[in-house]
Parts: structure tokens; sequence; C-alpha cells
């Protein structure tokens, strides 16, 4: 997040999209709801599901799945032929006005209506109050990301917000939720392919040399690594040959689940070092027990960059290690040192190589935590991003075009898919599938149908339904709801017996390698 | 700030913001005024009527969390008329319900003392599940409220328990209404409320209906709000623990990325129950039900234990030396044979910090490849 999350109770107006906030962000959406209950906000939701959080809302969109570009420009057109944008801010802090004037010129509100389904007043409506709040502040998550257009559609949201003023202000900012506990962490620490911590570039002479010395290495790899997605491609054609899987369980949360089963068959070796025997655990050459959470000292990073502890509250199950512990072992045993006595002196360590979190150690998160950028010990942290200019200089408009989704319902697949996650059960299961509670409210996969959908195809409340796809089929019972719209099926991806991975598309964000998990074609059958 | 916006409180002069009230004042600033109905974040009610302060030229004693601070006020916070007063209220509270409490046959006026040998007493699990953290058990001792037990009540309704989480017994409630603003002024979840604005005898859902058949989502922010035994996590009732016997430990939540804090609470190496840390953000206390209710995993009888190697399609267990000999040689031989961009290593959005780093150092520093991702693409 560019703004830290007190600060939703200071917007004028909160845009939400791609979030299912109450359900995936619930202590966070309360924010929302106070500031739209107590301080006389107003909201905008952009969202094909009728969520709980549009109950609240002033405006609501409700596009087609995958064209965020389209009513994104839309908004922009109508606030640039209005002139409602912010010239002085657009003048001094950013660049390439006229690039995306250009580009957002056919997206008349007509044209978007054809396209997206949203009716051209609400659009304009949208844009109005979005354009004349002093401070309007954006939400996404998974909703936005997780398309062939993701990077697009990113991109989009922030030519949004800078062209009306509202990036570095309090109450403003585009602000994405992060679904996992530790993904800001995990991205800050450098498990990205293509970065060290604190997004120092793998491709950086200075900085590897920086790294080297620190490491005490002769040479690090250069070039880029593989993503993910890659990997398992890779996997798949027989060119990779192990893979050491930490915490994770792709057998269930891979886009093209029967396509990620080959790929691990075909490995020579697989580790998975877990706290359960998950899914993808059950299929490796060795498998070592972790501490949970509950079990180790160290910290995370939320959504909005701050750094928090996490204490060792309980002993781990029987010999069950932390992590870094399992690692540092491994590599002594692979002839490198790594010298660590505990969590802290590991902290001690990502200061030095990390000018982001340069100021950041255990003394200073005693009481609460410190959002990164951390420039030194003194540095009281940064709650709120781009304050005076952004971090490269002026910000940049990028002109963007809409690209409908890679699969589009047709005669044999009617219908489009789209999957996300409920409120009572997280992730692939793992931890929240312990819960006897969390299972008896939420116990099965079920399919969301609308009721104008359930008509046409004569299905009944709790009906077994196949859902099939071109790369799949699973069985789930049918769930009447108001919060479908005709057209769309929804699918929760938490359960294994009906994984919603089987149904969904390999087709990836050629920028950030994210599969289009939102959008698919699929056709009911009832058992 | 302007100079005379300053209040004194038992005689110790404390500046105030205008729209402060007596009880935000003192509480910035240390100074204790019971209150069992006050919920920070939210507007006061008035209900409970302990907050009760003496000011100089007021005829009346008032709520100190209704009255505002206003230059030159003084404050007496613990005259004699307050106790008094204080202690009456405290003594029709005991008697408006359930709350037999001090009631055990142990002739003692010790606090600690009572409280061990109450929790040696045979009906242990018998005892108010609040017993040791009840809001109005403290004052009730701390200010000597005299109890006739004739004027005891027993039960007058029925418990609710038929939810997975959350025990209602509203033969302990005392009517302070903080769970309903903790419902609809902090969590905005407007499921529960009075079942009469003027004279209310019980907190309801639309209908009266059970917990589970309402807009519930267990988020738990009540049973945080509720002084008293009236709101408990079942687990509590279940466990028969006294929850002041668990320690606790400070930490932030493991499912998303909101990131709040929280308390571990422990008892025998075991996480018993998790409460928000009303002190710190990003949550001061607000936690989901995932968060609240989503531990049992921990100490789930699944965990793995120890390493397993897999040998003739099964897994075997093995020791760590040996998992770990093994894992090293077949990573360094793929190494040497197919060259380090062969390898791969998947890190997670779901470790610390540290281990991440140290994931992500092994596999440049030791392993030799930038083939490092983790799944949250995914
Ligand atoms: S658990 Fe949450 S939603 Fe349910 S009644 Fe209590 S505060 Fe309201
Ligand atoms: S308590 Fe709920 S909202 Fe808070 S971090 Fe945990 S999962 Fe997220």
């Amino acid at each position: 997040m560019t703004n830290p999350i007190k600060d939703i109770e200071e917007s004028d107006v909160i845009l939400i999209t791609g979030s299912n906030t109450t359900e995936n962000h619930p202590v966070l959406s309360s924010y929302v709801k106070r500031a739209v209950s107590f301080k006389d906000a107003k909201l905008i939701v952009a969202d094909p599901r009728k969520i709980p959080i549009t109950r609240l809302a002033t405006v609501w969109l409700r596009q087609h799945l995958g064209t965020d570009v389209l009513w994104i420009n839309g908004m922009m057109h109508v606030i640039i032929k209005e002139e409602l944008y912010d010239e002085e801010y657009v003048k001094s802090r950013t660049i390439g006005l006229d690039e995306l004037k250009k580009a957002v010129e056919n997206y008349t509100p007509e044209y978007v209506e054809e396209i997206s389904g949203i009716p051209k007043e609400q659009l304009i409506e949208a844009a109005r109050l979005y354009a004349n709040a002093p401070a309007a502040s954006i939400l996404y998550a998974m909703g936005i990301t997780q398309h062939i257009t993701g990077t697009d559609n990113v991109k989009s949201l922030a030519n949004l917000s800078m062209l009306c003023g509202n990036v570095g202000i309090p109450g403003g900012g585009v602000n994405p939720l992060r679904g996992q506990n530790n993904v800001q962490g995990a991205c800050d620490m450098g498990g990205l392919p293509n970065v060290y911590t604190g997004y120092q570039q793998t491709g950086d002479l200075a900085v590897r040399t920086r790294m080297e010395k620190a490491w005490g290495v002769e040479r690090l790899p250069e070039n880029p690594g593989l993503t993910v997605t890659e990997m398992m491609e890779e996997g798949h054609e027989g060119r990779f040959k192990a893979l050491y899987i930490i915490g994770e369980n792709p057998m269930l949360s891979d886009p093209n689940l029967n396509h990620a089963k080959q790929t691990f068959e075909k490995l020579d070796f697989l580790v998975v070092q877990d706290i359960f025997l998950t899914e993808t655990a059950k299929i490796a050459d060795v498998v070592l027990p972790s501490a949970s959470f509950a079990e180790k000292e160290g910290t995370f990073t939320n959504t909005e960059r701050k750094v928090q502890r996490v204490r060792k509250a309980v002993a781990p199950p029987g010999e069950a290690r932390e992590d870094w512990e399992i690692i540092c072992d491994l590599a002594d045993r692979m002839g490198y040192s790594m010298n660590f006595k505990n969590a802290q002196t590991i902290m001690e360590e990502i200061a030095q190589v990390t000018p982001s979190y340069c100021g950041i150690n255990y003394s200073r998160l005693q009481e609460d935590g410190i959002h990164w950028p951390c420039t030194g010990t003194d540095h009281p942290g940064t709650p709120c991003l781009h304050m005076d200019q952004f971090t490269c200089g002026l910000g940049v408009f990028h002109a963007i075009d809409y690209i409908p989704p890679s699969e589009l319902p047709d005669d044999e697949y009617p219908l489009y898919l789209t999957t996300g996650r409920i409120l009572f059960q997280y992730h692939t299961g793992t931890m929240t599938m312990k819960s006897e509670g969390l299972n008896e409210l939420a116990p099965e996969c079920f399919v969301e149908v609308s009721s104008l959908d359930a008509e046409e195809y004569k299905i009944e409340e709790g009906d077994l339904l196949k859902v099939i796809s071109r790369r799949g089929e699973i069985e789930a019972k049918a769930k009447i709801s108001e919060k479908a719209v005709k057209g769309t099926i929804f699918l929760p991806f938490h359960y294994a017996e009906a994984a919603a991975n089987k149904l969904t598309i390999g087709a990836l964000d050629p920028v950030a390698k994210i599969p289009e998990y939102k959008v698919c074609a699929v056709r009911l059958e009832k058992r | 700030m302007n100079s005379e916006n300053i209040i004194t409180i038992n005689g110790q002069p404390f500046p105030f913001t205008p729209g402060e009230t007596i009880l935000q004042v003192a509480q910035r600033n240390g100074v204790l005024i019971p209150t069992l109905c006050h919920l920070k974040g939210a507007r006061p009610t008035g209900t409970c009527g302990i907050c009760l302060v003496e000011v100089e030229g007021e005829k009346d004693l008032v709520e100190s969390c209704a009255f505002p601070a206003e230059p030159g006020l003084a404050v007496d916070t613990d005259s004699s008329q307050v106790v008094q007063e204080r202690r009456t209220i405290l003594e029709l509270l005991m008697v408006s319900g359930e709350h037999n409490c001090l009631f055990q046959d142990v002739g003692d006026d010790s606090w600690a003392d009572f409280q061990t040998k109450a929790t040696d007493l045979e009906e242990h699990q018998d005892i108010c599940p609040a017993y040791g953290v009840c809001g109005l058990q403290a004052l009730a001792i701390q200010y000597g409220a005299e109890i006739d037990p004739s004027q005891l009540r027993s039960a007058q309704y029925p418990v609710e328990t038929v939810n997975p989480f959350i025990v209602r017994d509203f033969s302990r409630c005392i009517l302070c209404g903080r769970c309903i603003k903790a419902c609809n002024e902090i969590q905005v979840n407007n499921v529960i409320d009075f079942d009469s604005e003027d004279s209310p005898t019980k907190v309801v859902t639309d209908g009266d209906r059970a917990l589970k058949d309402s807009d519930c989502v267990f988020c738990g922010e009540c049973v945080q709000a509720c002084p008293v035994g009236a709101l408990v996590p079942k687990q509590d009732i279940l466990d028969g623990h006294l929850p002041a016997e668990a320690k606790m430990i400070r930490t932030t939540c493991s499912y998303c990325g909101v990131g709040c804090q929280l308390y571990l609470h422990v008892r025998d190496n075991k996480v018993i129950k998790v409460t928000g840390d009303e002190e710190t953000g990003p949550n001061y206390g607000s936690l989901c039900v995932k968060g609240r209710f989503g531990y049992d995993f921990i100490n789930d009888p699944e965990r793995l234990k120890t390493p397993l190697i897999r040998e003739n399609g099964s897994f075997r267990e093995a020791s760590w030396d040996e998992a770990l000999k093994l894992v090293g040689e077949k990573l360094a031989l793929i190494k040497k044979d197919s060259g380090p961009d062969s390898i791969g290593v998947l890190t997670s959005a779901r470790i610390t910090n540290e281990e991440n780093y140290v994931a992500q150092k092994f596999t440049r520093a030791v392993i030799g490849t930038n083939n490092i991702d983790h799944c949250a693409r995914l």
C-alpha cells in the first residue's frame, strides 16, 4: 500500500475493485465500513459479484469479467473531458498526460457500456465522485492482478489516482491488499528471481558486487532466474531437475493442476518443507517438518509495509524446526556456513544489505512495527509513500489499451468462471481446515450461481453440479446466491477435492507472470 | 494549544483538546476512572454509571465518559461520595444476574487466597468462565460491594451454544452495551442490538435468532468487548481452565496481509485462545474469525513431526541428519551434472522475513542460481 491502513478513515471517497474486502481482509474492511458509516465517506465498488461491501456503495459498477482497463480508462475519459483532474498536481509531479489523453480518447461512456456492461450514467457518476474528492483512496486485490492484463490493470489504477492528485496525500493512494500474511515480506526479502532484498536488481553490477562481498562468495549469478510459472513449464519440458519448496502448496494453487502434477512427476528430486503433509508434500522425495508461526521468532511485513514482530509462544511438535534453521543446516552441509545464531542476527544482516530496511532492528520493533523505507536507526519509517515526490522523480502516465481476457465464453462453454476466497477458509486450507469450527461454517466447496442462471439451467439449491472447462472438471453443490451475476459462476479455490484450479487457465500476464485465475469459460452439467 | 484548555483531576492540572471528555483526558494521562461500558473508538453510552466523578460546582455526580472537558473544570475521581455511589451500583449489578462468583464457600477476604482456593475447588469448571478476568468481579472486590447471598439470582436464560465459537449466556449479561458498540461501531457488522431502546432486557440479533442464523461473521469483537462472562469463547468452556491462568504472548496474525497484532494465550505448551492487542495498530484489538478462532492447526495431531524420506513409493521416518545429508548430496549432484539453473527454490509468503532472506541467500550463494520465487502469484 502507498498509504497506511488507518488512512482509509481519512478518505472522502474510497474506490474498491477486485477485492472482496469484508471476506478477505475483514479487519481492514471495518476501516472502510467506519469511514462510510460514521465519517461521510462515499464508496465506489467495481465488481461483477454482489459482494457484501456493495451494500455500502454509493455507486456500484458491475463490469463484465476482465474489462477493468476499459472502465478505468472510461472514468479518466470523463474526468479529462469534464476537466475534473488536478491540473496543478499533474503539471508539477507527473509526465505523459498528453499520451494518456490520447489513449483514453476513444473510451467514451457509450463504448465502455457496450463492452463492459456498465451503464454510462453510472460510469460518469463514479468518475465525478472520484475526481471531486479532496482525498480518494483506491483499494484493490487479486481481482485486479489475476488477469492476463493484471499489470495493465494496476497501471491504469495508478493513472487514475495520479490524474486526480491522490498519490502521496493522506487518505489517498493506490493500495494493493496482500492476500497472504507475508507476501510483502517475501518480495521485500528477495524471494523473486530478479532482485535481492529491497528490490535491488541482480543484474546491477554494483549491487551484485556488494552482495558478493557481504556474503563472502566469489560470483553470484547475474541473469534473472525463472518465475514459479516458468519453473513449472521448464520442469514439464524435462529441462528442470530439482525443486525445493518451502511452505507452499502448488499442487492446489497452480493454475493448471493436471499440468503441475505432470511437472512434479518429471522432476529428479522434490523436497518439500512444511507444517503438514500437503498435497504437494505427498509427492515429494523428502519432506522436512517445520515450525508454525506460533513456534518461531521473526518478523512479517504486512500489506501497509509495516514490519512487525512474530514471537515464539509454544515449542514446535516433535522434531520440527524453524525454517531458517533447516536451511542454514543444509547450507552448512553443502559447504557454506551461514552462522546465524537466531532470527535477530538475520535481521541485523538484512539491515546491513538492504537500504529500505536499514534502520530496522528488534529493539525498535518491541512495542510497535515500523513502515519501510526506514533508512536509519533514527528514521521513523514511512507510513505514506511519495509524499513530496515519486521515488523515481516524476510520476509517469502509461497509455494503456483494453485487451479482452484470453478465454471468452462460446457455445460449448457458455459461462464465465471466476474464483476467489471465502471468509471462513484460507488459501489452500492447510491451516483453516484443521479447525472444526471453521469447517462447520464452511464445510465444502460450492458453485455460486445466480438465480437467473439457475432458472435457465434448471438448477436447485444443493444440486450436485459438474463444472467443466477445456482443462478439466470438478463437482460441487450449487449455491444459488444474490452475489452472482447472470452468466458468471464463482468457485472458492480452497478445497482440494474440488480444486477450482483444475478448471482455470494457465494464461499469464506477460510482465507479472500471474495466471488469469479470475476469468475462464466453463459449462455446467447436472449430475 | 490554548493555555486555558486545562482541567484539574484530583488536584493535578491536565491539558485537553476541545471535544474530549473527562474520561478521555484521564485515560490519556493514566488517571484511572473505572468503567464497564465505555469502549475505545465508540461513542459513549453511559449505561453502567461506574465512571461517575465529582465536578466542582455540579450538584450531582456526573458521568465522566459523556461530560466534556471545559477550561477550569475541577474533578475529583475518588471522593467518598463517588466511592459510595459506585459501590451501590456494583451491588445492584451483582444481583441483577447470575453473578455468584464471590459466594464460593471460602471465608477469605484476601483476593489472592480466594482465587487460589477457588481454582482448587471441585466445581472449578462451574465457575463463571470469566473468573479472574471479569471487570465486574474485580470492581466488586475493589469497592467492597456487600451482597446478601439470599438476593443472588440464578440463571434466567438458556445458554446459547449452537455455534462453533461463541457461547452467549444472558443470565450473566449486565446490559452495558459494549458488545453492541463493538459489533456496530467498530466492526460495523450491525448484527446485535438491545431488545428495547428504553428498557432493555437482553442483547438480541434480528428476530432474536441464534448467532449462527443471523448475519454474524464470528469476528468475536463482541466477545473481546464483554467485560463479564456473558460472551465467552466456546473453547474456554470446553477447556475448563480459568482464563487468568494462561500466559500471553504478543505476535502477528499468520493469515491475511492486514497483519493484525494479537495475543496467543498459552497453557501447557498449547495455544488455547487468541485475543486482539488493543494498544497497537493496524487492528487495535479487532480480529476476524480466522485470526481469532482459527488456531487449531497449531496443535493439530497431523502436524509433521519428523523428516520423511520416500522409499519404494512410500514414506519412512528419518532423522534430520539422514534427511539433510540426502538433500545436500542430491542437490550438489544435480548442480554438478545439470548446472545450478536446473534447480529452483520456492520460498513462501507464509514464513518470516528472516526465513525468506535465508532462503534466497541459500539459492543464490549456495546453489548459485536466481531461480527463486514464491507462490503469491498463484
Ligand atoms: S461475532 Fe462479530 S459479527 Fe457476530 S455478533 Fe459479535 S461482533 Fe457482531
Ligand atoms: S485477524 Fe483476520 S484480518 Fe487480521 S490479519 Fe488475521 S486474517 Fe487478516
